[in-house]
Parts: C-alpha cells; structure tokens; sequence
C-alpha cells in the first residue's frame, strides 16, 4: 500500500471499527462488479459504514484525498452503476438495513437504504400493507438502490414507478450537507428535488434515509392467460385492452422462445405451440375484478386469442406467473450467456419493433428471446451469446445498441427501468443533443461541484459522444457538428 | 398537428435577447393563477397562442400539447375516448393552460389516489435560460434516461424554464362515479376513510366540512353498488367535486384569509378555532386564518401556502425553506437560467 493510502485506511479505521474498511485485494473481489458482470474493476477501497456519522466522515476524507465515491446497494444493478472505478472507495450501505418503523395510519414505512425491497412488504402485510414496486431482483435488491435507479417491475402500469411510490429521503451531498426531500405530506414546498433525485444513479448524493408509500393490498387478484398465434396480435391486444378503459396491474408478453424455456424450466402448462402469450392481471375489490375480468376476455376474444385460461384459483394464479417469473433464469438455460436489454416503446409500436430486432436478430446471428412488460411498452430483450467466443460479447452489445436506437426512433427511451450506468452512455447520446447533456452536467455541478459521486456514470461528455458519433453516423448526419474532431 | 400556432422559435428568440441583456421576464399563459405566488416584475411572455394538442393516441394513455393549449380543449379530446386528466388540475378560470397548471403544480380531489401533477408528466419541451430549447422525457410510461428534469419543471413556476410543450400521462375515466354523505365529525371522518380504503372501496376523493363528510366513489356498476350496501350513508346528485376542484365552492369565496396546509394525512385536526376543510383523505386542510400557518404545519410535518387573492408583494407566500434546502435550490435555478431572468422571485426572494 502506498503511503497515501495507508494514511487514509489509519484515518478511516480512526472512525470506524476495522471490518468496515476493506482494502486487501481479496476482500475487495467481491465487489469488483454489480449484476452487469461483463465489467470490473477494483476500487481503491471498499467502506461499509454503520452510522450515517461515519458515511459523512468518509465523505469529508474522500474530497480530502480527492477520490472518487461509488455508493452501492445490494449490487444487482443491470447498467453497471454500482461499478467501481479503479480509484475510487466504494461505499456500501450494506449495514443500513433496518426498517425504522411501519406508520399504518399515515400508510408509510421509513426504512434504512439498504432494506431488501421484497422485506418492505413482508414487514407491512399485517397491516393489510405492502410496498407496490416490485423489480424481478425484489428478493436481493435495496430500496437505496431502487431510488437510485427508479426501479419499476411488473406492476408499474397501474401502481408507477419509484419515483411514484416514495414520501421523502434524507441525504447527505459530497459536501457534508444534510438534505430532506420531500415530507410525509403529499407535497412539499420548492423545487421536486425528491423526483429529480429518484433515478440519479448516485450522481447527487449519498441516501441516508427512505419514506415510501404504503397500499392496501388488493382484496382480489386475478389473472388471464391469452394464446396468441401471431406476436403482432398479441402487441395489438395490449392497445386494445388499454384502450377499452382497463388498467391491469401487470401486462405482460413473452415470445415463442420465452414459453418454451419457461414452461421447461418451471412446468407452468404454457401453450407451447403459441407464437406468444399476454399474461394479464386485474386486481380491486371482488365485484370490481368480477367486471374487469368480463370486459378484458371480451377484449382478448376480440382481439384474436386463440386460447384464454383465467387462473381459477391463488395456486393457479401463482402458477401462471410462474413461468414468468423465471423466465430470465429460463433464458440462461438456453445458451451460456444473455445479454438483458431495457427500452422503452410506445405501445402501437410494439409489433413493428420485434419485428426489426427478429431482423437484426437474423442479421447478427444471435438469437433474441422476448419477455416483457408489454402494458408500460418496456420491452427487455434477451439477447443469447458465449462470452468465451471471440467477438460475440462485442457483437451483442452491438446489436444492444442497435436495438436501443429503434426505440429512440419509434419515440421511445433507452432505459426504462434499469438506468443508464455504464452501459448505455452511448446511446445517451442517441436520445440527448449536447444542450441537454450540458443542462445534466450543470444539474451535477450544483450538487457536487467537485464531481467526486460516481463520476463517468449515467451522463456521458460531450467529448465521448464525439467519438461514438463518429462511429455512427445517424440519418445521414453527424451528431454534435459543433464540436472539434481529432 | 397544428403547426400555425408553433412560437417556439420567436419565444426562443425573446428570450436569448432577456438573457444577453439579463433582463427579468414574467411568463404567463391564460394567466388565472397569477394570485399563486410572490408578485413578479418582468417583460411579459406570453405562452397563450403557443397552443394546440400535437399528439393523442388514446391506446397510449398520453397527451402531447403546446403549454398554451386550455385545459378545457384538453379534457374535451380525451372524453371523446372516455379519457381524463387524473390529477384533476384547478381551472380558476375557463383560460387554464396546460403550462400554467405543470408550472404550478396543483392538482385537485383525486389526488390522494391518483396521484399529483407531477406524477402524470412524462416528458417536457423547456426553454432554459438560455435560449436554447430541451426536451426531456418523453412520450412513455418509462423512461428513466437522464436525470427526471421533466417532472423538476411541475411547480417550479416558471422559474426553471420556459414549458414549449408537455407529455402527459393519461387515464381512462371511471364507469361510474357517486358521492356519498355522512354526518360526521372530523376525526370520525378521517378515520372511516381510512378503513374504507384498506377494505378496498374505491374512494376516488374525500371532503370534511361542516360535519359532514363526503367521499366520491369511481368504480364498475357491480363494485359501486356493493360498496352502496355497505357504506351506506345518503347517495347526492350534486356535483360538489367541480366545486372543489376548480376551487368555486362557497368555502373558498367566504374566506378571502385562506392557507392551503398539506400535512401527513393522519395529523389530528389542529387550529380548532379557525374554518377549515379537509380534503385528500385527511391530507390537505384549508384554513381560513388571519395568522400565518406556518409553524403550525412544519409542527406537523408539513407546509402552508398563504392562498389570498390579493397578498402583498412582502409576504410570504411559500413556507420557507431549511437554509442548505435553499442554497442548493438556488444553486439549480442557476443552472437553468444563470441570469436569473425567469418569474424573478415568484416563489422565494432568490428563486
């Protein structure tokens, strides 16, 4: 270890007891990469703090020692946010994992940042509660990590996003400052720091504390299979649905391929033979539901089902979306690696779209698997590849990023739900001109005015997209004309 | 699309020429809320013919329209696909924009189960103060590209940027909607909404005045005469939720001293003394009171806005800010208008 760093490991260590500081190469490893594990690094060193005290103090000594901090929740990110830089502390809010309390009254719960999401609704089901986000990581992710990232999940159509579903947060700026967003009432005064805050990948500042909001849970849940023989029928259905004044809870499309390696996997009894399935959700009060679910197969006949099934009961329901569940573990049983893509769509596109990526499926020769949140248009294609070939990781991520450019095209976003991180800096590029990406880098600076919060991430420089731009030369035009070439 | 009454690039213009002379502008559109907030000095810049709905696919459940559209031609387009804007935004007068109702962020009687302004947009067209025109967001249900600056814009006033055109999230209307009456007393009121939710009734609104409470129930035909059955109380025709939302109702006409208070639902009732009446399931309180309620509402976790037609320029009319909260406000209002030209002090003395 180099002067410098011991100095500040016997600093650190002053603070807090020694198993929090981490800095043999061994114990840093493990956190070497989040859930996008195609890229690594080693920090400097990794802090695990137990007080919010000690997470100021490693702040202060950070912008004393000018390194960068990289927060991490659970690690189970999908755009490499949490990725370390090679000289940088990573800070893990692992310890804050308590939930403070459950205010039924107030229908809240103030939780520590490094709560497990799916604990929240365990924790608040007594009082006939829970916690509506419900990303496919609930059992491992952190609610600090959702509102960094502004998770959604399968219901989000109905019940929103992150973003839709938390009261307040406390943080701490890089300059030690203590900041309350938001309240417990249902607005608050001044700028929404509290949605500009939610999905900034750890830019902004380090979360201390989190107040969500609590929902009744629905009395009655149902859920409808629908075959159908054609993808674009079943995209089309999605519109119709939506369109006949019906919310489900949860809309969801899987492709031919997804069935067959769910139903593999988990025996839900998927129809094999269908080109895709929608598997759709109703929830409310029973009389409520009893309607919706008239309306919806009518819908569904309507509009070219070739087969319905309504889960009859809990056990079937919780079989149908089995299969769905798993789906993901599923796909990688077909092939050593996927690649999980996350764009967004407006929903009339969603037939045309799977019709280009089956194209450009064809033309890259990597198969891509469809299972998706089709009611919110977020589509999440799974792209199947071996790392251990030469060039393929190259070549999906290629196709990745074709794939993203279709979506901002058709009007859509090239991350709905799993955030920009690393991953996507490029196509940021494709979706912002340089005005707007200055406008982010100014929104940075007046939180962060040294840049030390995971730095690199998110919002990419003028002068990358520059360079990507050169590479891809977009209708005919080159991107940001304004800035120098090298 | 109705590209004749597109400004954008003369607004653009107007204000490039405001930045490089870092000169104040006071931007309205059908200015019926100029009552909210401080009192602004500034060239007007007008958004009120920068109108007209641009997109509407109703299978979307989303709007794009210029800021200067009314929201009386917005709400008419999506009835005709049994459409609405859920955040049921207050008209004071039939010339509400779009802009002016993202800009000051309020939302009206469903709010507490469908969500604030701010949860329905999704994407916006800004001037920053610049110049220059941005677009964040977009046009979907997800989109989590880049910090969420759209949504920064809903109540910011106008402070931040200059609102071209505005995405929004839509849903369809209820089948069905009743109001229901009870007599009874504050926190019997609260408290039965309460369980009324958890056991699932769809209550789509709530109001406490005057001993009585009223709920709006929003459902299918079977699910509303169940909750009928069992809620009973008496079912009125009236139409008391325009009222409410568009803020006509007598309450408001007979108590010019008026504080909006938003508070943690469950808060006990508190300034006894003062006329007051709840909505938002116990969330929003408006008092009619002489003395400033901001103690009052930070004591519970909350906030007051000074709601008067006429206040004066000195007072203050938001509740004020915990000093780094402000400093770091003012610091991202520099970063969007860094000469400081827009709605100069509408909301606190530097923002």
């Amino acid at each position: 270890m180099k002067p410098p760093l011991q100095n500040l490991v016997a600093r650190l260590r002053a603070l807090m007891p020694d198993a929090c500081v981490l800095y043999e190469a061994e114990d840093l490893a493990p956190y070497e990469c989040d859930a996008l594990s195609a890229y690594r690094a080693r920090p400097l060193l990794v802090i695990i703090p137990e007080t919010v005290a000690q997470i100021e103090a490693t702040l202060r000594l950070c912008i004393e020692f000018h390194l960068p901090v990289v927060a991490r929740g659970a690690g189970t990110g999908l755009s490499g946010g949490a990725l370390p830089l090679k000289n940088s502390v990573l800070l893990s809010l692992a310890k804050f994992n308590r939930i403070i309390n459950i205010n039924p009254e107030n229908q809240t719960a103030r939780l520590q940042p490094g709560v497990r999401n799916l604990s929240i609704s365990e924790t608040a089901a007594p009082f006939g509660l829970y916690y509506a986000p419900d990303p496919s990581s609930q059992i491992a992710c952190s609610i600090g990590g959702n509102v960094a990232e502004n998770s959604g999940g399968v219901h989000c159509l109905k019940y929103g996003l992150t973003v839709h579903n938390i009261m307040q947060l406390n943080i701490i700026t890089m300059d030690g400052e203590h900041l309350t967003l938001g309240s417990e009432a249902l607005d608050s005064p001044g700028y929404d720091l509290l949605a500009l805050f939610t999905g900034s990948e750890g830019l902004l500042g380090i979360i201390t504390e989190i107040t969500v909001k609590l929902l009744p849970k629905p009395v009655a849940t149902t859920v409808i299979l629908a075959a159908f023989d054609r993808v674009a029928t079943a995209g089309q259905a999605v519109s119709d649905i939506i369109a006949q004044g019906i919310i489900p809870a949860g809309l969801e499309l899987m492709d031919h391929a997804a069935i067959g390696a769910a139903d593999d996997f988990v025996q839900a009894g998927y129809p094999r033979d269908a080109a895709a399935i929608l598997l759709c959700e109703l929830d409310g009060n029973p009389a409520e539901v009893a309607d919706q679910l008239k309306q919806a197969r009518a819908t569904l006949e309507s509009s070219g089902a070739t087969e319905i099934r309504v889960a009859e009961d809990e056990a079937e329901r919780l079989i149908f979306w089995a299969g769905r569940k798993a789906a993901f573990p599923a796909v990688g049983r077909l092939s050593p690696d996927y690649y999980c893509m996350d764009g967004t769509i407006p929903r009339y596109r969603i037939a045309d779209v799977l019709t280009r990526i089956k194209q450009l499926s064809t033309q890259y020769q990597l198969p891509v698997v469809n299972v998706f949140h089709a009611g919110d248009g977020n589509l999440h294609p799974l792209i199947l590849y071996d790392a251990n070939i030469e060039g393929e990781l190259e070549r999906t991520e290629e196709l990745g990023g074709k794939i993203l450019e279709i979506c901002v095209e058709v009007g859509g976003s090239i991350t709905g739900e799993h955030g920009v991180g690393i991953e996507k800096l490029n196509q940021m590029c494709v979706q912002f001109n340089s005005a707007e990406l200055i406008q982010f880098h100014a929104i940075k600076v007046a939180f962060d005015p040294a840049g030390l919060l995971n730095p690199g991430k998110a919002i990419p420089t003028l002068h990358r997209c520059a360079e990507f731009g050169a590479m891809h030369v977009h209708h005919g035009q080159l991107a940001h004309p304004e800035l120098e070439r090298f | 699309m109705n590209r004749d009454n597109d400004h954008s690039a003369a607004l653009c213009q107007q204000v490039k020429a405001a930045h490089d002379a870092a000169s104040p502008l006071k931007i309205s559109a059908g200015n019926s809320k100029d009552f909210y907030g401080r009192k602004v000095e500034g060239t007007p810049l007008s958004l009120r013919e920068h109108s007209g709905i641009l997109d509407y696919h109703a299978s979307e459940l989303v709007i794009t329209a210029r800021s200067g559209t009314r929201i009386s031609e917005l709400e008419t387009a999506l009835a005709e696909n049994q459409q609405m804007l859920a955040f049921e935004p207050p008209c004071h007068t039939p010339d509400s924009t779009l802009g002016g109702s993202v800009a000051c962020g309020l939302s009206g009687p469903r709010r507490a189960t469908a969500g604030a302004a701010r949860d329905f947009v999704l994407g916006v067209h800004v001037i920053n103060g610049r110049g220059e025109a941005l677009k964040f967001g977009g046009q979907v249900m997800k989109n989590v590209a880049g910090y969420d600056v759209s949504r920064l814009m809903v109540g910011a006033q106008g402070t931040l940027g200059v609102l071209l055109d505005i995405s929004v999230k839509v849903l369809p209307k209820p089948e069905r909607e009743i109001t229901l009456c009870f007599e009874h007393d504050f926190e019997q009121a609260r408290q039965h909404v309460h369980q009324w939710i958890l056991q699932g009734h769809p209550i789509s609104a709530s109001c406490h005045d005057n001993g009585q409470l009223l709920i709006r129930l929003s459902s299918t035909e079977n699910s509303l005469l169940n909750a009928r059955q069992k809620l009973g109380g008496e079912q009125l025709d009236l139409d008391i939720w325009h009222q409410l939302r568009h803020q006509t109702h007598p309450f408001f006409s007979a108590h010019p001293k008026l504080w909006r208070v938003s508070v943690p639902p469950a808060t006990p009732l508190f300034a006894e003394n003062c006329p007051q009446l709840m909505e938002w399931n116990g969330a929003l309180r408006w008092i009619a009171s002489e003395e400033d309620m901001f103690a009052e509402a930070r004591k519970h976790g909350g906030h007051a806005t000074r709601y008067t037609l006429n206040s004066e320029p000195a007072d203050q009319v938001f509740q004020p800010l915990a000093t780094p909260l402000l400093a770091i406000q003012k610091k991202l209002k520099a970063s969007f208008d860094p000469h400081h030209i827009f709605n100069r002090g509408r909301l606190y003395p530097d923002l």
